[in-house]
């Protein structure tokens, strides 16, 4: 479903900043993998979602979605292929438009947006179901403005707007970080649902050690822009956090940092 | 009194025509995101373009359609700069708005051109004040109802997106590019338009005519919100308020000058009077409201 092959990028090239953020890195996600993904700071997590969602172009390497090469493809051409939802909740929304206008923006990814109206009635009755579904009573708020909702429902409503329109592959950036265990959870719940009922492939970028071996059927551990540990299946399953600290240390020959790992 | 309430229409009519400017510039300011300084050269523009189409004998509404037209041009340029070639939108402006002062120049041939409404078959004038009212509200019915309609649609509610949250609106597939030229186009084709108009009700085309517009529009909408925002939420409510905002505005500017304000001041005074509403919302945010998370709003363009 995707691959990344020898995808590099350096930041900042030839000046005292330089940051090479991915080297050679390579990477194959078969159809409904659901990939965890940990490392320390800097390790290049983030970049390389933002590689494959198109942010910016890698300086060498090449990235194909479904058979695709997107690896020169504009954000938002690629964006028809992608669900996202990112760290920060105030990322994947539009604070002064309404819940249902979120929605009927999400659902026409990667269709030519025309002149007939931007919502359709029969689309409301639609959204106030997948709404009420969440849990959250935003069943009853499609006009409420997105701004007024907290971070969770916000999260909750750009997983909705990511997956409403079957997305190839689902890229889920640090979705929990900025919410409180309790929500954190709920809105980890929602996305485990969400993905196995829609039969979706997704990479989870996560900070959360017990997460990332919880959640998904694959985990890969990423260093200085690379790849360093790959595991799945009943060996995933069967992982500790030791075993993990353990294995990093082994393998990249330094101590975890991560500012924001939780260990518990 | 007299003076006053005779100065009235007038200062009504005028105050529609900047009203409708000042929808451009809600266009651009609110919704886009974007401080688009090009309206000052746009609005003369739209004046030029009438105003000579008009002395050289073609009819006034196709007059007024072209002079739409080289207004949305000027906006297809500022945001080929800005997106294109990458240069900050004010700064994007300001270079079109140069631009602009060679072309209306060029346009009109030198620094002003007269229509007068007794040998034109003008829209607007100050010789038939209630038909200019009429024939005003009828135009800003129109436009506001045709605005209704298009940031209503699938394109229209992506340019919304794209002056709400940048970063969203790519995510979600949405051309941010091609969008922001759209807006600036509309706007400033919406600018050209009460440009064209206050040429006809002022019976002359001048070079300077559109010099500090940008802070009259800004009034407008300011005070429009601020009169209104209450009462109007709906968007084609809204429209109208920043209309009537323009109008308040210059019932506020004629009456300062009926009083004896020194009137080489009033520039001034405008533009103190935005400044400081523009800083009452930053000032709410400073010292009355708990600091939030960064990302507030996604007006950074992540």
């Amino acid at each position: 479903m995707l691959e990344l092959k020898n995808v590099t990028k350096t930041f900042n090239p030839g000046t005292v900043n330089e940051k090479i953020a991915l080297k050679n890195l390579n990477l194959l996600l078969n159809d409904g993998d659901f990939v965890t993904v940990i490392g320390g700071n800097g390790a290049g997590k983030s970049t390389m979602l933002n590689a494959i969602a198109g942010v910016w172009k890698p300086d060498e390497g090449q990235i194909l979605i479904d058979g695709v090469d997107v690896t020169g493809m504009v954000e938002y051409k690629r964006a028809k292929f992608l669900g996202r939802v990112f760290q920060d909740p105030m990322l994947g929304t539009a604070a002064d438009m309404e819940i249902e206008e979120n929605l009927a923006l999400a659902v026409r990814r990667g269709r030519r947006r025309g002149l007939g109206w931007g919502i359709r009635s029969s689309e409301r009755e639609k959204y106030k179901e997948l709404l009420a579904e969440l849990g959250l009573g935003l069943e009853h708020r499609l006009t409420s403005k997105v701004g007024l909702l907290s971070g969770g429902q916000r999260q909750a409503v750009t997983l909705l707007m990511a997956t409403l329109n079957r997305p190839k592959l689902l890229l889920l950036d640090e979705h929990t970080a900025a919410l409180d265990p309790a929500t954190a959870a709920k809105v980890m719940s929602l996305t485990d649902r969400i993905i196995d009922e829609e039969h979706l492939t997704a990479l989870m970028v996560t900070h959360n050690m017990q997460d990332a071996i919880t959640h998904g059927n694959r985990l890969i551990m990423m260093h200085e822009g690379g790849i360093i540990f790959d595991i799945s299946g009943e060996e995933k399953r069967k992982l500790t956090i030791e075993d993990l600290l353990d294995r990093f240390r082994k393998l990249s020959g330094t101590q975890f940092a991560n500012d924001r790992a939780l260990l518990n | 009194m007299g003076g006053w309430l005779n100065a009235l229409p007038g200062a009504v009519a005028q105050g529609m025509i900047w009203g409708i400017m000042a929808i451009g510039v809600y266009i651009t300011y609110k919704i886009l995101d974007i401080a688009d300084l090009t309206v000052d050269g746009s609005m003369c523009t739209g004046a030029a373009v009438c105003t000579m189409l008009m002395l050289s004998g073609v009819n006034v509404w196709l007059a007024v359609l072209v002079a739409i037209l080289a207004g949305m041009l000027a906006g297809l340029l500022t945001g080929i700069f800005h997106t294109f070639m990458g240069i900050p939108a004010i700064l994007a402006g300001i270079l079109t708005q140069l631009i602009l002062w060679s072309v209306n120049l060029k346009i009109m041939g030198k620094s002003n051109q007269s229509l007068p409404a007794r040998s034109f078959d003008v829209l607007v004038t100050q010789l038939k004040q209630w038909e200019t009212l009429l024939i005003l509200v009828a135009f800003c019915a129109v436009l506001i109802a045709v605005l209704y309609w298009f940031f209503g649609t699938e394109l229209g509610s992506s340019v919304r997106a794209t002056g709400c949250n940048i970063g969203m609106s790519r995510a979600q597939g949405i051309n941010t590019d091609f969008n922001k030229i759209l807006g600036l186009m509309i706007s400033n084709g919406i600018v050209a338009l009460s440009g064209a108009l206050l040429a006809q009700y002022q019976g002359a085309a001048d070079i300077s005519m559109g010099r500090g517009a940008i802070v009259t529009g800004l009034a407008a909408v300011i005070i429009g919100e601020a009169v209104f925002s209450k009462v109007l939420r709906n968007f084609a409510l809204r429209l109208t308020g920043v209309v009537l905002g323009g109008v308040i505005y210059y019932i506020v500017y004629q009456t300062v000058i009926y009083l004896g304000f020194d009137t080489d001041l009033l520039k001034m005074l405008s533009a103190i009077v935005v400044a400081f509403f523009l800083a009452v919302p930053y000032w709410n945010k400073k010292y009355f409201v708990k600091p939030k998370k960064k990302g507030d709003g996604g007006n950074a363009g992540a």
